[in-house]
């Protein structure tokens, strides 16, 4: 019953103070909205990976694979049945469609082990006996048969809940005939409990593959969602100091009555259990409207997610959001747990609160000296893990522990570097309010360093990311350039399509040159890698983005001795020039010397070029449907037209219209970023105001005796405004540094394990006006209210700064 | 839905609607019709008959180890026409093959089952030589004729690999081979080769036993052989001490007396059909088996050729869990007659 009374007397300050309520509601819902939203697109977008990987069972069952990783014939998987094996076959592949390509996978359900799942078709005979019997039926998650419904080139389409987007599953004789891979197949699901080894006479071509618990995706990708979860936790980190200053605020205003309560017989146990009551009831309502705002950004940001993902990974993340319960119960606690965290020393400092209060701490400046000295030995040991994580650390998550230690010890140091900016100015102030004036900027500091350690690292982060998206949009335009050296890329529907193109080619007069873009897909050290095959020619020995080279590589790799060696591949198997990698081929194992490494970006899959021979010599399967044309660049967009009406089979498209699609590509893949990036900053705009708006009610008492002595109230507000956009400022200035060193680790550290790629740094100050710019503009919007409310203060009010009453 | 449900709707689309057992009883629609007379020719009937909706080549082999233990074995492979299309080549055949292998001993019985689609060269039937397989399942023979096959399978927990040899020729079921099923004239081609000597060797519980004893090859094939109120049967076949073979079924049906049939096989191999009213086939003893009761022993009686005998299974629990269950096993034979034979019984809910 007690509680109840110590709970309503406690509320009663809300009532009063709403505009405080609803800052401290908003922090925490805005930081658990950031956090949530981040959360919800990575586990959609790996719960599609998962459903990709487990499909067929693959996440349980073992494969055979061809050791080449290519396709192979029928009468393999008949001569391992012939031998008992309890094999089953699948034909996969992607098949490209005018609206972008659909996966295809072809099933035998004849042979398919219980252990591959079940295909859900719903109910009805009919269904069932369709799908093995012409016209048959394609199998399609729900989003899919309402995007290819009534497709002509496709079987009729029947709806299965449990499948990935985009993907189809038909009867394997269906697939051969989309695939057109006739008598081929892409591997064999294994029944459990086999344990022999392969038969002699296939064990050099087939191999048997361990289930993965996670397919390919799920490891390309990772970076990907690593990079967004780092983003939601630094918005949610942002988002407590709201909350920090918004407890901090109600407890230094309810100060009064705690004591009175505690006066009046309320235990400190009881009066600290009611006060986490609140708080926890304040935390819940604000995660449940953060999970909803949450719930909301992802919906509005998965479309840019997924097309980042599929342009990026080839991963089909589906549109629409579904969420587990798990994900709103654990966008709540983190609400709970994160109030309780930014609460914490207010809490105790309710715990510990003296009955009587002591005398004011005149002795603030040695508090706050003594506080600086102890955030400066801290940011010291912070800086010196991050720089051992920098030398010693490998992998992603050291560089995510650099780059998190780099801005926790800037943001520990900020007050310090302020505090001696500061004094260096009162050094030099002779008149009185001037030295008043940057005394009183130091006392401010303490209270609010915490709002200003947010504007920083909010701050530096968009220094940083503004700095990367930019240097990686100029290089990714002038690498750009560089990849796409020809005119015109086409594709055929199948190799006598592309042989009978090229014969038209070679009567066309502006084609300069006809180049094949040959390739087999394959597996090196487990990783999806590619392997090309190019014809010699100045298009590539001209142009192509080297960064590393042999002498005479060129010759070498069209002689068929060497090849050539994207970035990530390179990085990612530790291949340095002159090494030999071993690719697998269908006639055995083909050492080549690694005669140059060149950039790569934007593809997961490591890639390897070769001569164009030596690639048909030993994979005779190669997929022969791309041609790359040299033309007359003013002849392209004819050669198109013509190319289209002649072959409707045949995609072709100019090179502009590929580099406009790179681009946009490229554009959505940061679209996430950049906006977590904005809604960072208006965090921190949001925690700046709720700091100044603490600190003006607390301030009142450093204000009044400057109001009895003259200074117009007018003149007090301009000033507290003017110390707002400098401490802004300065906070901005100190922010650039920081923000080159977060581009630093971006480019440096993290993209590189990230995605295999660096990047050169490009700077632009432009971008860094803008940023001052918005530092100030954020100060200025989050001071005006306080500096407004000071102007029409009473001189009552003021006068009550003496009264003492703390 | 299971992808094994999906074989068992296409195998029997009828099934599911209670049409007979393993919708045997549903239309003929499309597929080769059985008609009389059967103008069976061998070797050629000894192979494939893709425009007919199901056939089988299903050999059962009565066995005694060297220290007289009673085995039983079974080897069938099933072939069903999904579709009356006139066969396709490669995955779009339309044909699937069902293997079911069995090895019974006095107390288990071991039962492996596969599948195939057809036109891939997985399971197939060919004659000059006669093969027969599924997966690593075979029937062999050395020539164009069923007289000497190689007969081998293995399931995960049992194998055998039987040799069975016979001078006598097929003998036709029915008349000449055409072998009425209903009284409204329901049909299959029909016959068999009961005159198999067999030896060869097992490999049960972790040993090797080596075998002699009879065996049974049934052959037959039609595109509706049940009547639609059919719903299953009771077939026999015995070897009868004195060398006479006898094949008798009883087809039961849903609203009228069962529908009996069977044939009389001469120790010279000359076949004598029976009349309906020629024979009494009698339950005496029923077992529970995998949850429903089953007719486990039967009074036998051909008064005309002077047979009246009480079967007994080896195993009464002789269950088939395959994808359509059934009992299949070994019996033994005594009474007027001693002898050694196999029960078969479908369709009991």
């Amino acid at each position: 019953m007690r509680a109840l009374v110590v709970l309503r007397t406690l509320l009663a300050h809300w009532r009063r103070h709403p505009v405080e309520l609803a800052t401290l509601l908003v922090g925490l819902a805005v930081a658990t909205a950031l956090w949530s939203g981040v959360q919800a697109l990575n586990a959609q977008a790996r719960a599609s990976y998962d459903r990709a990987a487990a499909v067929l069972g693959g996440d349980v069952l073992s494969t055979v694979v061809a050791a080449d990783g290519q396709r192979f014939p029928l009468e393999d998987y008949v001569a391992l049945r012939r031998a008992g094996w309890k094999v089953s076959p699948v034909i996969e592949g992607d098949m490209r469609r005018a609206d972008g390509s659909v996966r295809v996978l072809g099933v035998d359900p004849v042979t398919l082990p219980p252990a591959a799942g079940s295909l859900d078709i719903g109910e009805g005979a009919e269904r069932l006996t369709q799908f093995l019997t012409p016209p048959n039926l394609a199998l399609a998650a729900p989003e899919t048969v309402a995007r290819l419904g009534g497709a002509q080139d496709l079987p009729p389409l029947a709806e299965s809940a449990d499948l990935p987007p985009d993907t189809l599953v038909v009867d394997i004789a269906v697939a051969e005939r989309l695939l057109d891979a006739p008598g081929r197949l892409s591997r064999l699901l294994l029944a459990p409990g086999e344990t022999r080894a392969l038969p002699a006479a296939l064990a050099g071509r087939l191999r048997v593959e361990a289930p993965r618990e996670t397919g390919d995706l799920d490891r390309l990708t990772d970076s990907f969602h690593l990079n967004l979860t780092a983003f939601g936790f630094l918005s949610f980190v942002v988002g407590l100091f709201i909350v920090y200053s918004a407890i901090g605020l109600a407890f230094e205003q309810r100060k009064p009555m705690l004591r009175t309560l505690r006066a009046c017989g309320v235990s400190a146990r009881m009066l600290t259990g009611v006060m986490v009551g609140e708080l926890v009831g304040l935390a819940l309502v604000a995660g449940l409207a953060g999970v909803v705002a949450g719930y909301a950004i992802a919906a509005s940001l998965l479309p840019d997610v997924a097309a980042s993902l599929r342009g990026l990974y080839g991963a089909r993340v589906p549109g629409s959001l579904s969420l587990a319960p798990a994900w709103w119960a654990a966008g709540i606690a983190i609400s709970v747990g994160g109030a309780l965290f930014a609460a914490a020393g207010s809490l105790w400092r309710a715990w510990t609160l003296p009955l009587l209060a002591p005398a004011q701490p005149q002795a603030w400046l040695q508090a706050q000296r003594r506080g600086l000295r102890l955030q400066g030995a801290l940011a010291a040991a912070i800086g010196a893990g991050a720089l051992a994580a920098l030398v010693f650390g490998d992998g992603l998550v050291a560089g995510f522990a650099v780059m998190g230690g780099l801005l926790l010890a800037a943001a520990l140091l900020l007050p310090s570097v302020l505090a001696g900016v500061l004094s260096l100015g009162a050094r030099g102030a002779r008149r009185p309010m001037v030295q008043w004036l940057w005394a009183d900027g130091r006392q401010q500091l303490s209270g609010l360093s915490l709002a200003l350690m947010a504007l920083l690292l909010a701050l530096a982060v968009n220094v940083g990311v503004g700095t990367m998206v930019d240097s990686f949009r100029r290089t990714f335009t002038g690498w750009l350039d560089q990849r796409l050296a020809a005119e015109v890329y086409l594709t055929a529907a199948d190799a006598e399509g592309a042989q009978a193109v090229a014969l038209w080619l070679d009567a066309r007069p502006e084609v300069r040159a006809r180049l094949p873009i040959w390739n087999v897909e394959g597996r090196l050290r487990d990783w999806p890698v590619e392997i090309y095959g190019f014809r010699d020619d100045p298009t590539y020995r001209d142009n192509w983005p080297l960064i590393a080279t042999l002498p005479e590589a060129w010759d070498r790799v069209a002689a068929g001795e060497a090849a050539l060696v994207s970035e990530q591949l390179a990085r990612r198997l530790n291949l340095a020039l002159g090494e030999t990698v071993t690719l697998p081929s269908p006639q055995g194992p083909w050492p080549v010397e690694v005669a140059a490494i060149y950039s790569d970006y934007g593809n997961p899959e490591g890639q390897v070029m070769v001569a164009v021979d030596a690639l048909t010599a030993r994979w005779p399967e190669v997929d022969r449907r791309r041609l790359a044309l040299r033309v007359a660049p003013e002849a392209a967009a004819a050669l198109v037209t013509d190319l289209r009406a002649a072959f409707p089979g045949v995609e072709a498209v100019d090179q502009r219209a590929l580099k406009d699609l790179s681009k946009r590509i490229f554009e959505r893949t940061f679209t996430v970023t950049v906006a977590l990036n904005a809604l960072t900053l208006a965090v921190a705009g949001i925690a700046l105001l709720t700091s100044l708006l603490t600190l003006s009610n607390l301030r009142l008492v450093q204000l009044a005796p400057l109001w009895a002595m003259g200074v117009t109230r007018r003149r007090l507000a301009a000033i507290e405004m003017g110390k707002a956009l400098a401490l802004a400022a300065l906070t901005a200035l100190a922010a650039l540094p920081l923000g080159l060193a977060v581009a630093w680790v971006l480019t440096a550290v993290i993209n590189v394990q990230a995605f295999g790629w660096k990047l050169p740094i490009f700077l632009f100050p432009g971008q860094w006006l803008t940023l001052l710019g918005m530092a100030l503009a954020t100060a200025f919007l989050a001071a005006l209210w306080p500096a407004w409310r000071l102007r029409r203060a009473s001189p009552l009010t003021l006068l009550q700064g003496f009264s003492n009453e703390r | 839905m299971s992808a094994r449900w999906l074989i068992f709707l296409l195998l029997f689309p009828a099934a599911v609607q209670g049409q007979g057992y393993a919708g045997l009883g549903s239309g003929a629609g499309g597929y080769a019709a059985v008609t009389a007379p059967a103008a069976l020719e061998f070797p050629r009937d000894h192979g494939a008959h893709p425009g007919f909706r199901i056939e089988w080549w299903y050999l059962t082999a009565n066995l005694k180890g060297e220290d007289g233990e009673d085995f039983g074995a079974q080897w069938t492979l099933f072939r069903q026409a999904g579709r009356p299309e006139p066969e396709a080549e490669g995955w779009a055949s339309g044909q699937i093959w069902m293997g079911h292998a069995a090895l019974t001993t006095a107390d288990a019985h071991r039962v492996a089952e596969t599948f195939a689609r057809g036109g891939i060269g997985q399971a197939g039937v060919e004659t000059a030589p006669f093969r027969a397989w599924i997966d690593d399942w075979e029937m062999t023979g050395t020539d164009d004729g069923i007289g000497a096959l190689t007969v081998a399978a293995r399931g995960e927990d049992f194998a055998y690999r039987l040799k069975v040899r016979t001078d006598h020729e097929p003998v036709l079921q029915g008349v000449a081979g055409f072998s009425v099923k209903s009284e409204a004239g329901q049909a299959s081609y029909y016959y068999s080769q009961p005159f198999y000597a067999v030896s060869g060797e097992i490999e049960v519980e972790g040993r090797r036993v080596a075998v002699t004893g009879r065996a049974w090859l049934d052959r037959e094939w039609s595109s509706q052989p049940l009547a639609e109120d059919q719903s299953g049967w009771d077939w026999f076949s015995l070897h009868l001490e004195d060398g006479a073979k006898v094949m008798l079924f009883r087809l039961r049906s849903e609203t009228e007396p069962p529908f009996l049939s069977g044939t009389w096989i001469a120790p010279d191999g000359t076949p004598t059909p029976l009349a309906p009213d020629q024979i009494a086939m009698t339950p005496v003893a029923e077992t529970e088996v995998a949850g429903r009761r089953l007719p486990v022993g039967w009074r036998i009686e051909v008064p005309d050729f002077g047979l009246a005998v009480d079967t007994e299974p080896l195993n009464a629990q002789s269950w088939m869990g395959t994808l359509f269950p059934y009992w299949e096993g070994p019996i033994s034979v005594t009474g007027s007659h001693d002898g050694r034979g196999y029960l078969e019984m479908t369709g009991y809910e």
